[in-house]
C-alpha cells in the first residue's frame, strides 16, 4: 500500500478537542510528495477537524504530526504556513472587508516558485479584471477559485483543500477540476476533503475514509474506483 | 441537596446576627451595608439571572434617592408615600432605559445604560431641586405609617431590615418563579429560547424593569436613612461598584451580592480612615476578581461543594 | 452679517469651530475605542485613563525634566502605547477566551487605578501647562478670534484621523487588521502573527488615547478626573456612530462636538446632555448607530 515516495506529511494517533468535546480520536495517515490524497467520510467524521488540527486552528491536541519533519504539534499557529502548509478552508474565507486584489495578496508570501498573477489568471480566467470588487460579492464558484488562488500564489507547496465544490454548479465544478489537475502537474502536494465522488476520483491517487474522528480505510484510487460498493458501505449512500 | 441542609440554619444564623447586631455596630454601617447588599442583588438580577451587564444601575438607585429626599423634604410627604414615590421613578425610568438598550447585546447594552445613566448625573447636577454638589440636605424622616417615630437610627435600622428582607425574598421567588427559570433558559441559550418561541426581549425588560425597581428602593431607604441625597448615589462609580459587589460575591448566585456587599461596605468602611486610596484600592481588586476570582465567593464555594 | 435664529452668524461660526475642537477630541478617541473593539472584542473602559494618563505624563515630562511640548508630543504617545501594549500583554490577553464583558471590567477596574492613583498622588485640583511659544496668540478669521493653539488642535487631531484610516483601508497592514477583525484565525493560519497584531493594535490605539492627552494639557486642566468625564460620553458617541465603522467613528466624533457647541449658544444648559439625547434619538430610530453593522 506504501510507496517508496518521500513523506511529507504524517498523523499519527492524533486526538484533538474543541473545548471539552473530544474530535479526533487517534488518526493516523501520511501523504507522500506530489500526492493527492482525499479524506471521505460523513459529516462530522472529522475531516475538517483534520485540516484544522493540521493548520493549529485546533489548538487544543495531542499525538503526532509531523510535515516534512517538522514537528506540527510544536509549531506555533502563525508559523505553520511557513512550512509551506497552505489552507483552503469550507466556508472559503473570503473576507467581506477586503476587495478581490486584497484579499488575493492578503497571504504572505512563504516561499518561492509561487504562482505569478498571469498564471492565477490563466488558472482561473474568471478572477482577471475583478480587482475592485468587494471579496464576497463575487459568486460561490469564483470565491473558491479566490480562496484558491491567494493560497497559490504565496508559495505553498502543500494544499490543505476542504470541499472545494460543495454548493457549486456543475460547470464550475468541472473547472476546479480541471485546475486541481494542473495543480497535480506542478508537482504541488494535495490533501482533499470531497463529498463528490467523480470529482474526488478524477485527479486523486489514494482516499482515506474517516468515521468518529479515526481512519477506519484506506483505498488506492484504482481501487475505489473497482470497488465503490465498500466505500459506499462506509459514507451510508 | 446539602446545600439545602445548610441553607436554613445559615440563613436563621444570619438573620440572628442582624437582628442583634445593633449592639455592637453603627446601625447607619448596617444601614449602608442593607441597602447595598438589597441593591447589588437587584443588580444580579440582570446580571446573573437576566445575563445583562449594566452599567447605570446608580441611576435608579440615586434617582430613586433624590425623588424620595425631594418628596420628604420638600412636599413633607410621609416616609411611606415618600418611598414609594421614589421606587415609582426608578420604576419608570428603568422602563424607559431597559426599552431603549434591551435590543442591544452584551457590551453594547453596558454602554447605552452607562450614557443613560450619565445623562441622569448631569440632570442631577443642573436641576434646580436636586440641589447640585450640595445635594438635598437633612432629609426628614418621618414616622412610619404616622405611628413610629423613625428619628432613632436603631428603629430606623429595623424598619430597613425588614423591608430589605422582604425584598430579598421578593428576589428569591422571581428567581424560583417559573419566569426565574425562563430567564436561566434564555442565559444559557438565547437562539433556543427564541426558538423555542419565548419573548426574550420582553422576558429580559421585565427582569430589568423589577431589577431598576429594587434598585431604587435601596436608594431611596438610603437616603431617608442617611437624610442626604447626593451626586455620590447616581455617579458613574456606584454603578461599577455594585457590579464589583455582585462579581465578588459570586454573579448569578442569591447570597453572593450579599456577601460581596458586606465584603465591599466592610473594606470601604476600614479604609476610610486608612489614607489609602479607596477608587484604586477598589479599582485593584476589580482586576484581580475579573482576573483570577471569577466565580466569587459563593460561587466558589458552590463549585467546590459540587466537586 | 446676518443672523441665524437671533444669533449673528458669526457667533455660530464661532461656536461650530469650538464644537469641531471638543469634537477631535470624542473623533481620537471614539477611533480608538472602534479599532480596539473591532480586532479585540473589548471595550476598553480605561480609554479615558489613557487620555488622563497622556496628558500628566506630558505635565510630568515638562516638571520634571524640563521636556518641552514639542518633544512630549511624540515621546508621550510611545509611552502611553507602551504601557497598553504591557497591559494587553500581560491581563487582557488572558481574557479573551471568556465572555466579553469581563474584559470590560477589567479595564474598568483598571481605570479606577489610573484615576486614583492619580488623585491620591496629585490631588484632585488640575494643573496648568502652557500653550507652547510657536502657538500663542490668536488668529483673526474675520468672524472670530480663534487661539491658535486650539486651530492647531483640529488640525493635528484631523490629520492624525485621516492618517489612521487611511493606513486601515488602504495598506497592506491596514488589510490584516481588516482581515482579521473578521476571522483571525484563518489569518493566523495564512503565517500572520495575529497576537502580536492584537498586541500592536492595543498599543496603537492607547498610543492615541495618550496623543490626545498632550493635545489635552495646554487647553484643559491636567486633572485625574478628565478622562473619566470624556469617555462615557465617547461611549455615548460610539454608540451614536455604532462600531462597524473606522470613518464613522471620526465623523460621528466631530459631528457631535459641533452639535455640542451649537447647544451651548442656543441652549447652554442642555449643552452637557445633548449627546446623550442624540443617543436616545439614534437608538430609537436606528439601534446598530449611524454607521453601524451589527444588526
Amino acid at each position: 500500500m506504501t510507496d517508496s515516495r518521500e513523506r511529507r506529511l504524517e498523523l499519527k494517533g492524533l486526538h484533538s478537542w474543541y473545548g471539552e468535546s473530544h474530535v479526533l480520536h487517534g488518526t493516523t495517515l501520511h501523504v507522500n510528495r506530489g500526492e493527492v490524497v482525499t479524506i471521505l467520510g460523513r459529516n462530522g467524521a472529522g475531516k475538517t477537524t483534520t485540516m484544522r488540527t493540521i493548520m493549529g486552528i485546533v489548538r487544543k491536541r495531542k499525538g503526532e504530526a509531523r510535515l516534512d519533519g517538522h514537528d506540527l504539534i510544536a509549531t506555533p499557529p502563525h508559523k505553520v504556513a511557513g512550512l509551506g502548509l497552505g489552507y483552503v478552508p469550507e466556508e472559503r474565507g473570503i473576507f467581506s472587508s477586503l476587495n478581490v486584489a486584497e484579499n488575493l495578496t492578503l497571504p504572505p508570501v512563504v516561499k518561492s516558485g509561487g504562482m505569478g498573477l498571469d498564471d492565477i489568471y490563466e488558472l482561473f480566467p474568471n478572477l482577471e479584471g475583478r480587482d475592485k470588487t468587494v471579496g464576497t460579492r463575487l459568486s460561490g464558484g469564483e470565491q473558491q477559485m479566490l480562496a484558491m488562488a491567494r493560497i497559490l500564489r504565496t508559495g505553498a507547496d502543500f494544499i490543505l483543500l476542504d470541499e472545494p465544490t460543495e454548493g457549486l454548479a456543475p460547470v464550475i465544478v468541472d473547472e476546479i477540476a480541471k485546475a486541481l489537475v494542473k495543480l497535480k502537474a506542478l508537482g504541488l502536494t494535495i490533501i482533499l476533503v470531497e463529498q463528490n465522488l467523480k470529482f474526488a476520483t478524477a485527479s486523486a491517487d489514494r482516499h482515506y475514509v474517516m468515521d468518529q474522528g479515526q481512519v477506519v480505510d484506506e483505498f488506492t484510487n484504482e481501487r475505489l474506483v473497482s470497488d465503490m460498493a465498500r466505500i459506499n458501505a462506509h459514507l451510508g449512500v | 441537596m446539602q446545600t439545602n441542609k445548610l441553607l436554613v440554619p445559615a440563613v436563621a444564623a444570619g438573620l440572628g446576627i442582624l437582628l442583634a447586631a445593633p449592639a455592637v455596630v453603627f446601625p447607619l454601617f448596617l444601614i449602608q451595608l442593607l441597602c447595598l447588599a438589597l441593591f447589588a442583588s437587584a443588580l444580579n438580577l440582570v446580571l446573573g439571572y437576566a445575563g445583562l451587564l449594566s452599567l447605570g444601575h446608580a441611576a435608579f438607585f440615586g434617582g430613586s434617592a433624590y425623588v424620595t429626599a425631594h418628596a420628604a423634604k420638600a412636599w413633607g410627604l410621609p416616609f411611606e408615600l415618600a418611598v414609594l414615590l421614589g421606587v415609582a421613578f426608578a420604576t419608570l425610568l428603568g422602563l424607559a432605559f431597559g426599552a431603549l438598550g434591551i435590543r442591544r447585546h452584551g457590551i453594547y447594552f453596558a454602554m447605552v445604560t452607562l450614557a443613560l445613566a450619565q445623562m441622569i448625573y448631569f440632570l442631577a447636577v443642573q436641576m434646580p431641586f436636586t440641589g447640585g454638589e450640595d445635594g438635598i440636605q437633612a432629609v426628614p424622616r418621618g414616622k412610619l405609617l404616622g405611628l413610629v417615630d423613625l428619628s432613632d437610627t436603631t428603629t430606623m435600622y429595623y424598619v430597613v431590615l425588614v423591608i430589605v428582607v422582604a425584598a430579598l425574598i421578593l428576589v428569591w421567588r422571581v428567581v424560583h418563579s417559573p419566569f426565574g427559570h425562563v430567564l436561566a433558559a434564555i442565559r444559557e441559550n438565547e437562539a433556543r429560547a427564541v426558538s423555542l418561541g419565548l419573548n426574550v426581549e420582553r422576558c429580559k425588560l421585565i427582569a430589568f424593569v423589577i431589577s431598576a425597581a429594587l434598585s431604587g428602593l435601596a436608594g431611596s431607604l438610603k437616603v431617608i436613612a442617611f437624610q442626604l441625597a447626593s451626586l455620590n448615589n447616581v455617579s458613574w462609580h456606584l454603578s461599577g461598584e455594585v457590579v464589583l459587589m455582585t462579581l465578588i460575591g459570586g454573579v448569578g448566585t442569591f447570597f453572593g451580592p450579599i456577601v460581596g456587599a458586606a465584603f465591599l461596605v466592610s473594606l470601604e468602611h476600614f479604609l476610610a480612615t486608612s489614607g489609602l486610596p479607596i477608587a484604586a484600592i477598589i479599582g485593584a481588586i476589580f482586576m484581580a476578581c475579573v482576573m483570577v476570582f471569577r466565580r466569587g465567593f459563593v460561587g466558589e464555594f458552590l463549585h467546590r461543594r459540587k466537586d | 452679517m446676518p443672523d441665524i435664529f437671533g444669533m449673528p452668524v458669526a457667533v455660530l461660526l464661532g461656536q461650530v469651530l469650538l464644537g469641531l475642537i471638543n469634537g477631535s477630541f470624542y473623533a481620537l478617541l471614539s477611533l480608538g475605542l472602534a479599532i480596539i473593539f473591532g480586532m479585540l472584542n473589548v471595550i476598553n473602559f480605561a480609554h479615558g485613563a489613557f487620555y488622563m494618563f497622556g496628558a500628566f505624563v506630558t505635565w510630568m515630562v515638562m516638571s520634571w525634566l524640563g521636556l518641552s511640548y514639542w518633544p512630549a508630543l511624540v515621546v508621550v504617545p510611545i509611552v502611553v502605547g507602551a504601557f497598553g501594549a504591557a497591559i494587553e500583554r500581560l491581563f487582557l490577553k488572558r481574557l479573551y477566551q471568556v465572555d466579553h464583558l469581563y474584559s470590560l471590567l477589567f479595564t474598568f477596574g483598571l481605570a479606577l487605578v489610573m484615576e486614583g492613583l492619580f488623585r491620591h498622588v496629585f490631588g484632585s485640583a488640575g494643573k496648568p501647562y502652557p500653550v507652547p511659544q510657536e502657538l500663542t496668540g490668536v488668529l483673526k478669521l474675520g468672524f472670530m478670534f480663534l487661539p491658535v493653539y486650539r486651530g492647531w488642535v483640529i488640525i493635528a487631531a484631523l490629520l492624525v484621523c485621516v492618517a489612521t484610516w487611511l493606513v486601515i483601508e488602504k495598506t497592506r497592514l491596514g488589510a490584516y487588521l481588516r482581515a482579521a477583525t473578521e476571522n483571525p484565525s484563518l489569518v493566523q493560519a495564512f503565517g500572520i502573527n495575529v497576537p502580536l497584531m492584537l498586541t500592536i493594535t492595543y498599543g496603537f490605539c492607547v498610543g492615541l488615547a495618550g496623543f490626545a492627552g498632550v493635545l489635552a494639557a495646554p487647553i484643559y486642566q491636567v486633572s485625574p478626573g478628565m478622562g473619566s468625564n470624556l469617555i462615557i460620553i465617547v461611549f455615548a458617541v460610539v454608540v451614536i456612530g455604532g462600531m462597524g465603522s473606522i470613518g464613522g467613528a471620526i465623523l460621528t466624533g466631530l459631528s457631535l462636538g459641533v452639535i455640542e457647541g451649537l447647544t451651548k449658544t442656543f441652549y447652554p444648559s442642555a449643552s452637557s446632555i445633548v449627546i446623550f439625547i442624540v443617543m436616545v434619538i439614534v437608538l430609537m430610530l436606528r439601534p446598530a448607530g449611524l454607521f453601524g453593522r451589527e444588526a
